[in-house]
C-alpha cells in the first residue's frame, strides 16, 4: 500500500509558501505587501519564498506601477491550483486514513 | 481564473475543519500536524478574502443614528406642513428649504453612523489583533461603495426633478443590493440584512406616503436587530477576555 505522505507537495512544506499560495486560490491578484501583512513575514523571506513559487510555476508575477513605486502583484497558475488541491486532497486521505 | 473552484475548495477546507472538532481525542501527531496545517489554511484564506472584524455594535449603532434622524426628520416634516396648513409655506423657496433642510440631515446622520461604525469595528479588529485596513476590508469597502454611490447619485438625480416619492424605497433598496454585493467579502449575515432591506425597499413603493417610516425600520430597526445578531454570534463574551 502506498503511503499518502509520498503524495504531500515538497513545495508546500513550508508554512509560507504554503500561506501564499492560501491567499491566491481564493483571491485574484494580491501584491507584495498585502501577502507580507497576512503572513506576517519580513521583505527578504517573503521574496525568496516567492521567487520559489515563481520557479515552480506554481504563480505568476505582474509588475506594475502606482505612480513612481513599484507594485507587483501576484496570481496563482493553473499548474499551482491544480498542485495546491492535490496536496489538500492528500491531507484530506490522511486524516480519513488515520480515522 | 476559477473563482468558482477556488471556493469549492474554500470550503471542503472549512468541512475538513469542522470534521476536526469532532474527531476522536485519540490522534497521532501526525494526524495533529496535519490538522493544525489544514486550520492554518482555512484561517489564512479567510482572514484574506473577508473581512471578519466587522462588529454588531456598528450595526446597533448605526441603527440608533438613523432612528434619531427620523425623529429629527418627522418633526421637520410637521413643521412645515403645519406652516402649510396655515397657508403660510406655500412657496417654491419655503419647499426647497425644506429639501435642503432635510437633505443636510441625512448627510449628518450618515457622516455620524459611519463614525460610530467605525469606531466599533477598529474597536473590534484591534482587539483581536487584526489589522482594520486590509485586502479584505479593501475589497468590502469597494464593493460597498459602488452601488451606493450609484444609488446616492440616483436619489439625488430624484430630488433634482422634485421626484421625492421614490427617495426611501430607492435607499433601501440600492443599500441592500449595495450590502449583498458586498457581503461576499465580510461575515454572511451582511448578505440577509442586504435581502431584508431590498424587499423592505420594493413594498414600500407601495406605501408612498409612509417613506419615513420605512426608511427608520430599514436604517434603524433593522439595522439593530442584525446587529444584535451579529454581536450575539460573533462577540458575547468575547470582549472581557
Amino acid at each position: 500500500m502506498k503511503n499518502p505522505i509520498n503524495g504531500l507537495n515538497k513545495v508546500f512544506d513550508n508554512r509560507i509558501r504554503l500561506g501564499v499560495m492560501s491567499i491566491l486560490v481564493v483571491n485574484e491578484q494580491v501584491n507584495f505587501n498585502d501577502l507580507k501583512q497576512m503572513l506576517e513575514v519580513t521583505d527578504g523571506n517573503l521574496a525568496t519564498h516567492l521567487v520559489n513559487l515563481e520557479d515552480n510555476g506554481y504563480i505568476k508575477v505582474y509588475k506594475g506601477f502606482v505612480g513612481r513605486k513599484t507594485n507587483t502583484t501576484y496570481a496563482v497558475t493553473k499548474a499551482g491550483e491544480k498542485a495546491f488541491t492535490d496536496h489538500i486532497s492528500v491531507l484530506e486521505n490522511m486524516i480519513k486514513g488515520v480515522k | 481564473m476559477t473563482t468558482k473552484r477556488a471556493f469549492t475548495l474554500y470550503f471542503k477546507v472549512l468541512f475538513m475543519s469542522e470534521q476536526n472538532q469532532h474527531g476522536n481525542a485519540a490522534t497521532s501527531s501526525r494526524r495533529t500536524e496535519t490538522l493544525q496545517e489544514i486550520s492554518d489554511i482555512k484561517r489564512i484564506m479567510e482572514r484574506s478574502s473577508r473581512f471578519i472584524s466587522l462588529s454588531g455594535l456598528s450595526g446597533i449603532a448605526a441603527g440608533l443614528c438613523a432612528l434619531v434622524g427620523a425623529y429629527i426628520a418627522n418633526n421637520i416634516l410637521k413643521d412645515y406642513y403645519i406652516k402649510l396648513d396655515r397657508g403660510a409655506a406655500e412657496t417654491y423657496e419655503s419647499f426647497t428649504v425644506l429639501e435642503v433642510k432635510l437633505v443636510t440631515l441625512g448627510a449628518i446622520v450618515l457622516l455620524a453612523a459611519l463614525i460610530f461604525a467605525f469606531v466599533f469595528t477598529w474597536r473590534r479588529a484591534r482587539q483581536n489583533h487584526l489589522p482594520v485596513w486590509d485586502l479584505a476590508a479593501r475589497k468590502l469597502l469597494w464593493n460597498v461603495l459602488f452601488p451606493l454611490i450609484a444609488g446616492g447619485l440616483f436619489v439625488l438625480a430624484m430630488l433634482q426633478y422634485d421626484e421625492w416619492h421614490f427617495v426611501a424605497p430607492a435607499c433601501l433598496a440600492f443599500y441592500g443590493l449595495a450590502l449583498v454585493n458586498g457581503s461576499k467579502y465580510t461575515l454572511s449575515d451582511v448578505r440577509y440584512l442586504g435581502y431584508s432591506e431590498i424587499l423592505l425597499g420594493l413594498v414600500s413603493t407601495q406605501f408612498i406616503h409612509a417613506g419615513l417610516y420605512f426608511w427608520a425600520i430599514g436604517f434603524g430597526v433593522l439595522h439593530i436587530i442584525y446587529g444584535a445578531i451579529m454581536w450575539w454570534k460573533y462577540e458575547r463574551g468575547a470582549g472581557s477576555q
